[in-house]
């Protein structure tokens, strides 16, 4: 355990010192408040249009649901630009190492592979955190000047936390495999690409590769988390996704000693 | 504190490592001496646990290095050839992490170690830069630091003073004698002079093969099968040079002349003899008893430079 934090802080500090951790933040942060701002603005305008409009024609007052047209807009933006920007955050996990020769005082100090697999993936974790709290701030804002349902915020957050976690377990094994981060960048954007691409493509099939590809999809996944359910399929899937990420780079780690 | 048994590495088709055997004594410096790609480095990676073996065992404190890796890595000090730093990291903090991976849990006795690395690998004006502003040596020596934070008993230094300046390479080798006694060390280099002035004993490797392995004294004598004299003499009778070429045991006399030697300058003379036990006081009451003053006699030892050239070109 000791092991794991040591390498956890290590690692995590790192990605302050050099300006990573700032700019993938900052990035994100614009973004997805740019689009926050936008959508916000946007319900405003059509839910005063839509009640003006009732009042001219004396009809019923529309009711217009927050959580549909504004929370799970910005969640899927959340879930799309982080998809953009967590290459970049594991794509030096391991070829960094691997290219300074740092890996040769961790392999060769008193700790398991495991623990080292864990400490960085958790790194990777913890910024990831550190990138998707301030979002907190707009549920806050919503609350105070709307009523939305608490239930769907929260298991969207469970699901972008699960997403984030398979995601940076692909991306962890991936930069395990080369000593150059470019190609470790490079590979991980297009294997998240892809696993969010194959979901369009079940969305359109209904053969037996239809359902694979969509069970395969790691965005098809997030969406029952988005209207507020949650599926143990779905956290089945992005579990064992996070698993089978750690186990492979361990096995490519441990592999390392056989050349 | 080192075994290694018939241990070989193969890269593909090609033997970096082909089944060889040594030991590491305790408080010894040992020297693995041999050209670039001789199959040095790969041998330290094997043993500090970084590579694994095609075949072969090996046992450090009398743990095997794959049934007990953990406690093998807890005994071994390892400084890689290229130092493993952190570059964004600052001196102090970078040790600090060292020691936290490498089994030192309490804060207090990190904090100690700390100190005694830095103090001793004379860090203290830099322990508060950024690795990445260091110069070469001082990376060098954050890298020696790093091997020697958890007080192993055992250091591998894959050549320690490469990119060195000449005093910092005084400097390293006199710490490196220093730990010797305490420590138990296996250093690599391909500079001969640096494996004569600070190994106990040497291993010439090349090839992945050991070709030659003592101490550099008795390498020497190995290699030439006699010992070389030169003396210096004064007088005597005019046939000297017959007269010491009947000696009995001696191989080869040579005279070296210079062109504006006056008659009554002393004269000067190499001379070659079969080796054994005071062999060399015989031939100086000799030298004596010929009526000739002598003025010097100087054991002449062959360099491990000439040791190195002659055994490596053998097999070529």
């Amino acid at each position: 355990m000791r092991n794991i934090i040591a390498i956890f802080w290590r690692e995590y500090k790192s990605y302050y010192v050099s300006p990573i951790a700032y700019v993938v933040i900052g990035v994100f942060l614009i973004l997805v408040s740019n689009r926050f701002i936008y959508k916000f603005n946007d319900f405003v305008q059509m839910s005063f249009m839509a009640t003006a409009q009732a009042v001219n024609t004396q009809s019923l007052i529309p009711k217009f649901s927050i959580n549909d047209s504004v929370i799970r807009y910005v969640f899927q933006n959340i879930r799309n630009i982080s998809l953009f920007l967590l290459p970049m955050i594991t794509m030096r996990l391991f070829a960094e190492e691997r290219r300074t020769g740092t890996l040769e005082l961790l392999l060769t100090s008193p700790l398991t592979i495991i623990q080292l697999v864990l400490g960085k993936f958790l790194a990777a974790f913890a910024l990831f955190l550190t990138m998707v709290i301030p979002t907190v701030s707009f549920s806050f804002y919503l609350f105070t000047y709307g009523n939305p349902d608490l239930g769907p915020i929260l298991t969207s957050y469970a699901g972008i936390i699960l997403y984030g976690s398979a995601i940076i377990s692909v991306g962890l094994l991936i930069s395990s495999l080369t000593e150059n981060q470019i190609i470790a960048g490079a590979l991980t954007f297009g294997a998240f690409l892809f696993l969010w691409i194959i979901g369009r493509v079940g969305e359109t099939t209904v053969t037996i590769w239809g359902k694979l590809a969509n069970y395969l999809s790691i965005t098809a996944h997030y969406e029952s988390f988005a209207m507020g359910i949650v599926n143990s399929r779905d956290v089945v899937f992005y579990l064992s996704l996070t698993f089978i990420g750690l186990f492979l780079t361990y096995q490519v780690i441990y592999s390392l000693r056989w050349r | 504190m080192i075994q290694v048994d018939n241990l070989s590495k193969r890269y593909g088709n090609f033997m970096a490592v082909d089944n060889i055997s040594f030991n590491l004594r305790k408080g010894e410096i040992l020297g693995f001496l041999g050209p670039n790609g001789a199959g040095k480095t790969t041998t330290m990676r094997i043993i500090a646990g970084y590579l694994s073996a095609t075949q072969g065992t090996v046992k450090v404190s009398g743990y095997d290095i794959y049934d007990h890796p953990q406690k093998v890595k807890r005994n071994i000090g390892y400084l890689p050839e290229l130092p493993p730093l952190y570059h964004e990291m600052r001196v102090r903090d970078y040790l600090n992490f060292c020691g936290r991976i490498k089994g030192l849990k309490s804060g207090r006795v990190r904090r100690k170690r700390l100190q005694y690395v830095i103090e001793h690998c004379s860090l203290g004006e830099v322990q508060k830069l950024h690795i990445h502003k260091l110069s070469r040596g001082y990376r060098q020596r954050v890298g020696l630091a790093q091997a020697l934070i958890h007080n192993p008993p055992i250091l591998i230094l894959d050549e320690p003073s490469a990119g060195l300046d000449p005093h910092q390479i005084i400097g390293v080798r006199q710490f490196i004698r220093q730990l010797a006694g305490e420590q138990s060390i296996l250093l690599s280099t391909h500079i001969l002079p640096e494996a004569s002035l600070t190994c106990d004993r040497v291993l010439i490797i090349d090839r992945g093969k050991i070709l030659a392995g003592d101490t550099t004294e008795k390498l020497t004598g190995k290699l030439k099968g006699c010992d070389m004299v030169r003396v210096l003499l004064h007088g005597g009778p005019e046939d000297i040079f017959q007269r010491i070429k009947a000696f009995p045991g001696v191989l080869e006399v040579s005279e070296q002349k210079s062109p504006d030697r006056k008659k009554d300058d002393p004269r000067s003379f190499e001379i070659s003899y079969e080796l054994g036990k005071n062999r060399r006081g015989e031939l100086a009451r000799a030298l004596v008893e010929t009526g000739a003053e002598l003025l010097e006699l100087r054991p002449k030892a062959m360099t491990l430079e000439e040791i190195f050239i002659k055994i490596t070109s053998k097999g070529h």
